[in-house]
């Protein structure tokens, strides 16, 4: 029990430049994510209320809990991708409390592009079962929509992970012991009828919802028959005739109650999990992150006093504290859940990824979930170091990483480059959920470094070839390859790309963290099968 | 005397027994099937049931009492005041079946209970009577040869009379002949009977009694006056010892007075002689009370004496502890009723389920006589009174202002209750003036009436915001659980933004729109004003800090029915909440209950009818109050238990519905 003594200079020149620069990125994401939040055009929003439904985030906001918090999920999907704007990928997912049971909600957005699915708001739709899954949280689908957007068919309905999957998916996770709850609030047209159609449970709402494989248009063009949307698949259709749906609701007020009672007949109680204590607030201000961290990349910081702005009472009870001193590895309780985290505090030698598989199997051992805390250049590289075999070191800890069965959930708070990225649980090593920053940067090296490759390269060919390459030539040459890295490895570019799960401001990372921990408990704690470590 | 039955319910009953209990002696209760789980059944050493809630069948039934005393070895019999009290039949059963009546001798009650022959008595035994003429002789000459010679302002009055007919008061002699005619025409009109009798008209009088304590001696003594002149229709509000303005003569001579009319009576136990006391310092005798009265307790305070204890005594066959040369007055005391009763609609009672309930600390000059605890169900079988809260100072101004701190401490939700009409009679400045009397008399709620029952305004913002924030801050507590998990906050949290939560309510006269903002700031946003709000909420006290002020008020909710209990007044509000009112509708579907008990006027439907939402089902009376039960939403009738004058309880289903068929 050591609470980490905090050395921070809060009234210093460089604390106070850090923390302008870093509330700069912060005030722009909140700027960003709240025209995100507005979703479609004024219009598009007066036409939706004007018909008597609720805004999709006014109807996440009262299927939850009154007060409670919602963990939106990929809040910049979609963002500056397509030609079109589709803020929020036209879908609103995330975790919220319903009656006390935490559910993943699923809410198109029909004011944008009518809910139609562009190929990210697929994926966003799949990334947000796959978290139902893997944390066990009961799915409630807020449906209002159009389908596939068909322009973009190609990339939308025939690989593996397209809208077939969303059916496919709910079929699983109905079998996992996951329940499926569908409120038909709009239209389910052709493939999305199936989402009421696969739900365990389901909603319909009076004049509003309907649900048919095939719209009157289409009914018309195919047999000739004339038939209203309400008459081909209307609540009193769906309600009283064909069955497809189970409740009849007399407004989008009523369903959502509707959905809160069944949520409330779920019988669900979350698994044993690990000992919890009573919660205690970091001894700092968690806003001080923005003083230490600043914007710079280059400029390095001791990652225990962002620790000590997280964690419980500030107590990090620090693993090998002396030994491969550039990861930080030790355990901590965030709002009374014990964590095991594993933090950069530099780049990544021998010693440390050493360290780092040693204190990931402690984890797995414990049942004690991991936090990553990720800001990695990469792992050091050299004759002396290849020839002492880091890349056998590197690979054990990627590979307890990659087995570890406890939940791990990765925030990146820095740099995320190269083999870093793997050692310290990216995308790729299956984290529960991956949280950004706004300063982070992601990509397979640093633009500096990969203009310099490049340019290494080019000159060495040039020389060769007995040309000569001036400085300024140089310099225009890695010009665009900075620029490309700095766009592509930008948490807005990432985020919209669902690279991550979603960017946040760094002083709400406690509360991030805390709430994606609680979400993960609805899961039994599972101990990993490690593969073959290379001695 | 070694057990005492107590043939009465509520604060008397609990009152008795805490002074029997002190005494030694051991108690037995008595309760109607009403009463069965109430206080002073809890509080005595036994008790015995009576019989159903009405009080016809259970506390008026003298048979069934002394059958309980008779079953509990019970010696005594202590009968409270109201039902049996003023009883000469039942005093005279409970002697024939060998038990202590403890009270004034069958003959005294009797006595008093005729009205006009305890005048004819007092008359004669030179208690002053309101002067007037009740002669035979109806010839106008001499009927204005009687009102010349009481003095006018005089009041004609229809012999037969009753309810104002026939009533005229008569300024001058030259209109006395024109006034008569009239009142003489209205008697024959509404009475069939045009004799009137004439008395001296009192403009402003005030309501001041003597309470009297006789024992079987021959000893009898004075324990000074109370002044209960403010009153409606005839029932004390609030009643304070001394009188103001008393002189030691007028109180030496009304003392003397009251003895004298006790002693004529062969009086023996607490009695109260009613005075009505003009301006001009006369006073005339208008009843005796043979028994112990509901503003005994401001007595007691002045005395320091406890006069249930006397009773005991004088019962016992003691003398009176103390004489008239050892009685002195200390201070000052005030005693309001507190009742469950709706000032908003002519005082009607108002029983229902006290669902919080709340007192001032006692002691420091403060005491309060209760028979209820929160939970307990004021019925509409009895007198619909919570509680009595009597305060004492050692001046009058010092009483008042314990008196407002009483009240302000006082709270109560439920059913509707006279807390903020007291409270308005005590901050008025006729009853609490600055410098000098008051300004009493028994006019005084007419005089004053709209500053008493003001007319019910839009709540305040304070209140609007203390329910919100009420209604925030009570999702925490019930989202409580062992562990206090991170999504169990109601902060309203959202990643990246703020939620801004809408929350409707009503206040009774107009809806309201508030902004909840979710940020770190606890703003509330009415109607384009921002406020800063802060607080908590522990159990139902709400402390919260409003634009930089702090309050505290009592936070109750009931569904989507909000109260918000402060110092300065309750404020109701209907929380407008469609997701918890689909909830609510639906789960209304398969009943409709009564909502109190009552008779069943009319039923307006047939089974198997088809009704719409809002429509008129049946008509319930309860408490001369008519309600409508209406349909919860379109749908059909299904089974119809009761017909027209069929009597009801609570909760009981009247109106099978199916929604929606």
């Amino acid at each position: 029990m050591t609470a980490i003594k905090s050395a921070v200079e809060t009234r210093s020149e460089d604390f106070r430049r850090n923390q302008a620069a870093m509330q700069a990125l912060v005030d722009d994401l909140k700027a960003k994510a709240a025209v995100i939040r507005q979703g479609g055009g004024e219009k598009a929003r007066d036409r939706h209320t004007g018909r008597g439904k609720l805004l999709p985030r006014d109807r996440v906001d009262r299927l939850i809990d009154p007060g409670a918090p919602f963990l939106e999920l990929s809040q910049f999907a979609g963002h500056e991708v397509y030609d079109d704007v589709v803020p929020a990928a036209g879908i609103i997912t995330g975790i919220g409390r319903v009656q006390g049971t935490d559910c993943v909600i699923v809410a198109n957005d029909a004011t944008v592009k009518g809910g139609t699915y562009y190929p990210l708001t697929v994926k966003k739709h799949i990334r947000a079962q796959e978290i139902a899954r893997e944390n066990r949280l009961p799915c409630i689908y807020l449906v209002d929509s159009g389908g596939a957007f068909l322009p973009r068919q190609d990339e939308v309905f025939p690989d593996r992970d397209h809208f077939g999957r969303i059916f496919f998916n709910q079929a699983r996770l109905s079998g996992d012991g996951i329940p499926q709850i569908a409120v038909v609030m709009g239209s389910c047209t052709a493939g999305g009828a199936y989402v009421p159609a696969m739900s365990d449970e389901s909603i319909i709402v009076k004049g509003q919802g309907t649900i048919f494989l095939g719209g009157p248009p289409l009914v018309k063009a195919a047999t000739g028959e004339v038939v209203s949307a309400e008459e081909l698949g209307g609540a009193d259709v769906h309600a009283k005739i064909s069955g497809v749906t189970d409740h009849y609701a007399r407004d989008d007020a009523h369903a959502l109650a509707i959905a809160r009672r069944i949520v409330g007949t779920l019988n669900r109680s979350k698994p044993a999990g690990p000992i919890l204590r009573d919660p205690e607030p970091p001894l700092y201000d968690p806003s001080e992150i923005y003083g230490i961290v600043g914007t710079d990349l280059r400029k390095p910081y001791d990652v225990r006093e962002v620790i000590a702005r997280i964690v419980d009472g500030s107590v990090f009870d620090e693993f090998k504290q002396l030994y491969g001193t550039t990861l930080v590895t030790g355990f901590a309780h965030i709002h009374g859940m014990p964590v095991g985290i594993v933090a950069n505090n530099g780049i990544l030698f021998s010693e440390s990824a050493l360290k780092g598989a040693h204190f990931i199997e402690l984890c797995d051992q414990r049942g004690i979930p991991l936090v990553f805390l990720q800001n990695i250049t990469g792992f050091m590289i050299g004759q002396k170091y290849e020839a002492g075999g880091i890349a056998k070191d590197g690979a054990k800890m990627v590979t307890a990483v990659a087995c570890a069965g406890v939940p791990k959930i990765t925030m990146i708070l820095g740099g995320s480059f190269g083999a870093g990225n793997y050692g310290m649980c990216g995308r790729a090593y299956g984290p529960r959920l991956l949280w950004m920053w706004p300063g982070a940067r992601i990509s397979v090296m640093g633009g500096e470094q990969a203009a310099s490759v490049l340019a290494q390269v080019r000159r060495d060919r040039m020389e060769a070839g007995g040309e000569s390459w001036s400085d300024e030539e140089e310099a225009a040459f890695k010009a665009p390859i900075l620029d490309q890295y700095e766009h592509q490895g930008h948490p807005y570019y990432a985020s919209a790309r669902l690279w991550d799960d979603g960017i946040l401001d760094p002083a709400e990372s406690r509360t991030v963290l805390a709430l994606s921990l609680a979400a993960t408990l609805n899961a039994p704690i599972e101990r990993g099968r490690f593969g073959v470590f290379r001695m | 005397m070694h057990t005492i039955l107590i043939a009465n319910r509520g604060e008397i009953a609990c009152r008795v027994i805490r002074t029997a209990r002190r005494m030694g002696y051991r108690t037995v209760a008595v309760y109607s099937e009403a009463d069965a789980g109430a206080l002073h059944v809890e509080m005595a050493d036994t008790a015995v049931a009576i019989g159903p809630a009405p009080a016809a069948e259970s506390y008026l039934r003298a048979d069934r009492i002394l059958a309980a005393a008779k079953a509990t070895d019970a010696d005594a019999v202590h009968p409270g005041y109201g039902f049996l009290a003023e009883n000469a039949d039942f005093a005279e059963a409970c002697a024939a079946a060998g038990l202590t009546f403890i009270g004034p001798p069958p003959d005294a009650i009797r006595a008093m209970g005729a009205k006009s022959q305890a005048k004819a008595l007092m008359a004669d035994t030179g208690v002053p009577l309101v002067p007037g003429y009740h002669g035979e002789d109806q010839s106008p000459e001499i009927l204005a040869a009687a009102a010349e010679k009481i003095g006018y302002p005089v009041l004609i009055k229809a012999s037969a009379g009753g309810g104002g007919k026939g009533m005229r008061v008569v300024e001058h002699a030259d209109v006395f002949a024109d006034q008569l005619a009239g009142a003489q025409r209205e008697a024959k009109a509404g009475f069939g009977d045009d004799r009137v009798l004439i008395e001296k008209y009192l403009a402003r009088p005030r309501h001041v009694e003597v309470q009297v304590f006789a024992d079987a001696h021959g000893n009898a003594v004075y324990l000074f006056e109370r002044d209960c002149s403010i009153q409606r229709r005839h029932q004390k509000v609030i009643e304070e010892a001394p009188a103001p303005g008393m002189t030691d003569d007028l109180r030496r001579s009304m003392g003397a007075a009251a003895v004298a009319a006790a002693k004529a009576i062969g009086y023996v136990g607490a009695g109260t002689v009613e005075f009505l006391l003009d301006q001009d310092g006369a006073f005339y005798f208008m009843e005796m009370n043979t028994r112990l009265q509901v503003e005994h307790p401001v007595t007691e305070m002045i005395t320091g004496l406890d006069l249930v204890e006397w009773q005991f005594l004088v019962a016992e066959g003691q003398s009176l502890p103390l004489g008239q040369e050892d009685l002195a007055i200390n201070g000052h005391a005030i005693e309001v009723r507190f009742y469950a009763e709706d000032p908003d609609n002519n005082f009607l009672p108002a029983p229902g389920r006290l669902r919080y309930l709340a007192f001032p600390e006692e002691g420091g000059g403060v005491r309060v006589d209760t028979g209820v605890r929160a939970g307990d169900t004021i019925t509409p079988h009895y007198d619909p009174m919570i509680a009595k809260l009597i305060v004492h100072g050692p001046d009058r101004p010092t009483a008042c202002r314990r008196l407002g701190h009483a009240l302000s401490q006082t709270k109560a939700a439920g059913p509707a209750t006279n807390l903020g009409f007291l409270r308005h009679i005590v901050r008025h400045r006729a009853f609490a003036p600055e410098h000098g009397d008051p300004d009493l008399d028994t006019g005084f709620i007419e005089r004053f009436r709209d500053a008493l029952l003001p007319e019910p305004g839009p709540a305040p913002a304070e209140a609007v915001l203390l329910a919100v924030l009420g209604v925030t801050l009570d999702r925490r507590s019930s989202a409580t659980v062992s562990w206090p998990d991170p999504w169990s906050a109601t902060d309203g949290w959202r990643l990246n933004g703020v939620f801004d939560e809408a929350l409707s309510l009503s206040d009774g006269s107009r809806d309201l729109a508030v902004t909840v903002h979710h940020g770190g700031d606890q703003r509330m946003v009415i109607d384009g004003t921002a406020y800063q709000v802060a607080g908590t909420l522990q159990e139902r006290d709400l402390t919260a800090t409003i634009a930089g002020r702090s309050m505290r008020a009592t936070f109750l909710r009931d569904g989507l029915d909000l109260t918000i209990l402060t110092e300065t007044g309750d404020f109701h509000f209907t929380l407008d909440d469609p997701i918890a009112k689909a909830d609510v509708d639906d789960a209304a579907t398969g009943s409709l209950a009564s909502p109190m008990p009552g008779k069943i006027v009319t039923v307006l439907v047939a089974e198997g009818d088809t009704v719409t939402r809002g429509q008129a089902l049946l008509v319930l009376e309860a408490m001369k109050m008519e309600h409508t039960v209406k349909a919860p939403a379109d749908g059909m009738i299904g089974r119809l238990p009761y017909r027209a004058g069929d009597q009801v309880d609570e909760g009981v289903e009247l109106v099978g519905f199916e929604i929606g068929a």
